[in-house]
């Protein structure tokens, strides 16, 4: 007989005072998953343009509503801050910015960053195309 | 933590990526994929800024040139193994039941693959102008 060895178990989430180091770690993974589904608006686009007229133009008619503009939108600032986000993962893979001031730093940056490329993204939508 | 009979220290064991040889594979891919899509999202967000308000003959001819082909190309096998990576370290995280996991992870790697090869043979098909 093997009792159950009743081992040490590392504290959850729940545990822990949440830290904004610790949000925006949250929110990678939670765009990244956004992102994944994303994905299949990216191939639908592709498949619609390859497919014609009829196809494409359902496509725009979903991009075009408030709905789609919306996960559009969404889907926007899923990208530009999971990227902001990853590239804050470059420097830590690289063994820059521990202190905390410095994490702090390029966790602020990466959320202002990828807010502010999102907008800008947008802006020149409207600029170029006057809206989907 | 090596065995009684090896004489092999921990260092050595785990060097040249851990004892199978593959042990940090996804990480470095993770990794790698993560590099090239930093590099190309600014020509695919110009190139989807391009398309915006054509109709889809225009968006057939923009997509149908080479370099724009191959950017999407390029952009759409980083990003799919990026999140085929990505997704599995999400289920592994989670689903702690073997069954549901090994289920999980192939319907995941039938997803990014299907999303991968219908993505590209629609730009194929749109470079090809048929």
């Amino acid at each position: 007989m093997t009792a159950r060895i009743e081992r040490p178990l590392s504290p959850h989430l729940s545990t822990y005072r949440v830290t904004l180091t610790m949000a925006l770690s949250i929110i990678h993974r939670a765009t990244g998953i956004a992102l994944y589904f994303g994905t299949l608006l990216l191939a639908w686009w592709l498949i619609a343009a390859a497919s014609g007229p009829g196809a494409y133009a359902n496509v725009q008619a979903f991009t075009g509503s408030i709905i789609g503009k919306l996960i559009l939108f969404g889907y926007t600032w899923s990208l530009l801050h999971h990227l902001c986000s990853g590239i804050r993962y470059f420097f830590w893979d690289l063994g820059y910015g521990f202190k905390p001031n410095e994490r702090e730093a390029l966790t602020w940056g990466a959320l202002i960053a990828g807010i502010s490329l999102t907008v800008l993204v947008w802006i020149i939508a409207y600029t170029v195309g006057g809206g989907r | 933590m090596s065995g009684p009979r090896s004489m092999r220290t921990p260092l050595g064991r785990v060097r040249n990526l851990g004892s199978s040889h593959s042990g940090t594979t996804d990480f470095w891919r993770q990794r790698l994929t993560a590099v090239a899509m930093t590099l190309l999202i600014v020509p695919v967000i110009v190139i989807i800024l391009m398309l915006i308000g054509r109709n889809q003959a225009g968006a057939a001819q923009i997509l149908g040139s080479l370099p724009i082909a191959i950017i999407l190309v390029l952009f759409i096998v980083a990003s799919t193994w990026h999140m085929r990576i990505g997704m599995q370290i999400v289920i592994e995280d989670y689903v702690h039941n073997e069954k549901i996991k090994l289920a999980s992870v192939m319907a995941n790697n039938f997803f990014c693959i299907a999303v991968a090869l219908a993505s590209i043979y629609a730009i194929l098909k749109l470079s090809s102008g048929v």
